[in-house]
């Protein structure tokens, strides 16, 4: 160690070769392919058709939302089929003070959080209590009841939905191209990703860690269980309605039925197909779910089928997902 | 006054008596064992203690305060951890993970800490890292930080749950079954440790074991309960030589009348 050290102040090259070698060491290449990536994403819309970008357009919208319900499912472990309601609570927010009230988009966002906050609150207070099963069953029941309830209100528009929702304004640009769509949702995406990262790597990240590994333990080491289940509800109902709000901008217009239950199902699907916790397995499995159906659109009605085949196949040989949490460091030591 | 207090405790499963009337006081800075045969309700005892059942009556006193109806999570917050009988590490995680869970109850950064990683919330990451490493370092097992936990050999496991209670940074500590399953050298070792916990970090302790040896040697008070109910307390050699004690564990002695 100590003739390393003398080496590098005696030979200016071989500094160079060592800060050389600190470069690629473990991050700089992670660094330099996501700079890689970022850039092509960035630069994607520039060469491509309106089809290829309302894809990708998709396909963001699916990596936030599947990344907001991997904040519930696979940091807190809490199974949860009706995350599209959560969407709808955040779409249906921006929708109604937006086309009813008239009020500017961007000011709608705090609204629409606040609005997933106390609807997480709500189906979360009483039910966290509740382990697995019992937890899937509400939160599905859930999901049917906003669904309906938009359904079936003035305010909502009933069944034909809202219409006329404003287009969002940002630096005098009037947001209505398919590529202002792609950036903006890229830009959301970027954002639950960094914000899932650092909520991984955090004090309330490993408390939902350890609630998933043992509960009993969690809480002998003085940990809230259900207080911190309830902050991944809320804080996975927040992303799910930021995206909402975003899709009701895009689409200016939207219907129950753009919340049905199989939206709910999808994304989990992406979630578990990918790795539950697992930051890039859920991102995997977003594209996964949003590309493959788009990919093999030629095979026609055959698709599903063979997504479904797909998908069994994997869940028979790899039930842990295409990308699981820890399989790096279990195998090291 | 007593550190812990517990008065005439009760704990009922319907019909059957896990603990009966049991009343006992722990003093700070001292020893303390609960013996008993198997199925006594020792670990029961415990889980009244820490929260995890409640209590049909009687009344529990830690630093002055009633624990009677508090969660599991508000009474290790107190300064009372425990260790389990059967291991309960989180598995899956590090061994320096499963220790800064025990800082969790000690620091309070949330969503927003997290997200923008304030200033505070980085000094606090800091904190627990210290912190977990130290406890760590207490046990002797500071260079097998970054292994997963379930890769641990049995003795050492058993070492980053001590660890991991150690960093709740508690008042009382309660062991259950500290010694099951270690070997002859290892019990040494945590005869050492238990009086250093005592002594360096001011800790009291109360612990549940079935070895005798390790019982006599660590311990200045020894409570022995049998069905629920407390037969004996006192010094391991007023214990030792208390025929109740003899009866619970070794039956009792027929006369040649009764037979």
């Amino acid at each position: 160690m100590a003739e390393k050290k003398q080496k590098k102040f005696t030979n200016p090259f071989g500094t160079v070769v060592e800060s050389l070698y600190d470069l690629f060491d473990k991050k700089a290449p992670r660094y330099l392919l996501m700079t890689i990536m970022t850039a092509f994403l960035i630069y994607l819309p520039l060469s491509s058709s309106r089809f290829t970008q309302e894809i990708m357009t998709n396909l963001f919208f699916y990596v936030v939302v599947c990344l907001g319900l991997n904040i519930i499912v696979g940091f807190a472990g809490l199974l949860h089929l009706g995350y599209a309601a959560f969407f709808a609570v955040g779409a249906y927010t921006t929708g109604i003070l937006s086309s009813v009230y008239g009020v500017n988009f961007w000011l709608t966002l705090p609204f629409s959080i606040i609005a997933a906050v106390i609807a997480g609150l709500a189906i979360g207070a009483p039910t966290l209590r509740l382990r697995g099963d019992y937890l899937a069953i509400v939160t599905l029941g859930f999901g049917e009841i906003i669904r309906l309830t938009v359904r079936n209100l003035d305010i909502t528009g009933g069944a034909m939905g809202l219409i006329g929702i404003q287009r969002p304004v940002l630096f005098g640009i009037v947001l209505n191209q398919i590529t202002h769509f792609y950036y903006l949702f890229f830009i959301l995406a970027v954002i639950a990703i960094i914000v899932s990262y650092r909520l991984h790597d955090s004090r309330l990240g490993r408390a939902w860690e350890y609630i998933r590994e043992d509960e009993d333990a969690a809480s002998a080491m003085g940990i809230n269980v259900v207080q911190i289940r309830l902050y991944a509800f809320i804080i996975g109902s927040a992303f799910g309605a930021l995206a909402g709000s975003l899709y009701a901008a895009k689409m200016t217009a939207i219907s129950p039925e753009s919340f049905m239950f199989i939206h709910s199902v999808m994304i989990l699907l992406a979630v578990v197909l990918g790795g539950m916790g697992k930051i890039p397995g859920v991102i995997l499995g977003a594209i996964i779910v949003t590309l493959i159906p788009e990919l093999s659109r030629d095979i026609g009605q055959f698709r599903l089928i063979i997504f479904a085949v797909l998908l069994l196949i994997l869940m028979l040989y790899r039930p842990q997902g295409i990308w699981p949490e820890r399989q790096g460091i279990s195998t090291k030591l | 006054m007593a550190l812990l207090d517990i008065k005439d405790l009760t704990l009922r499963f319907g019909g059957l008596c896990a603990v009966n009337q049991l009343s006992l006081e722990i003093e700070e800075g001292s020893i303390r064992s609960l013996i008993g045969p198997n199925g006594a309700g020792k670990t029961c005892v415990f889980n009244c203690l820490t929260g995890f059942y409640k209590p049909s009556s009687g009344d529990m006193v830690f630093m002055g305060t009633s624990i009677m109806k508090k969660k599991p999570h508000l009474i290790t917050h107190m300064g009372m951890a425990r260790t389990f009988q059967n291991l309960r590490l989180f598995k899956q995680m590090t061994v320096m993970e499963n220790v800064m869970s025990g800082m969790h109850c000690r620091t309070n950064a949330a969503f927003a800490g997290a997200v923008l990683r304030t200033q505070s919330q980085k000094a606090e990451e800091k904190l627990i890292r210290e912190i977990a490493e130290e406890c760590l370092d207490f046990v002797g097992i500071l260079d097998k930080k970054n292994y997963m936990a379930k890769n641990l050999p049995y003795g050492d496991q058993r070492r980053v749950e001590w660890a991991r209670a150690l960093a709740t940074q508690p008042k009382l500590l309660l062991l259950d079954e500290p010694a099951a399953g270690l070997n002859k050298e290892e019990k040494a070792r945590l005869i050492n440790l238990m009086r250093r916990i005592r002594d360096e970090r001011k800790v009291t302790i109360f612990l549940i074991e079935h070895d005798m040896g390790l019982v006599m040697k660590v311990s200045e008070k020894i409570f022995v309960i049998d069905y629920g109910v407390k037969i004996a307390e006192g010094t391991s050699k007023e214990v030792r030589d208390n025929p109740r004690v003899v009866e619970a564990y070794l039956g009792k002695e027929e006369t040649e009348d009764a037979v």
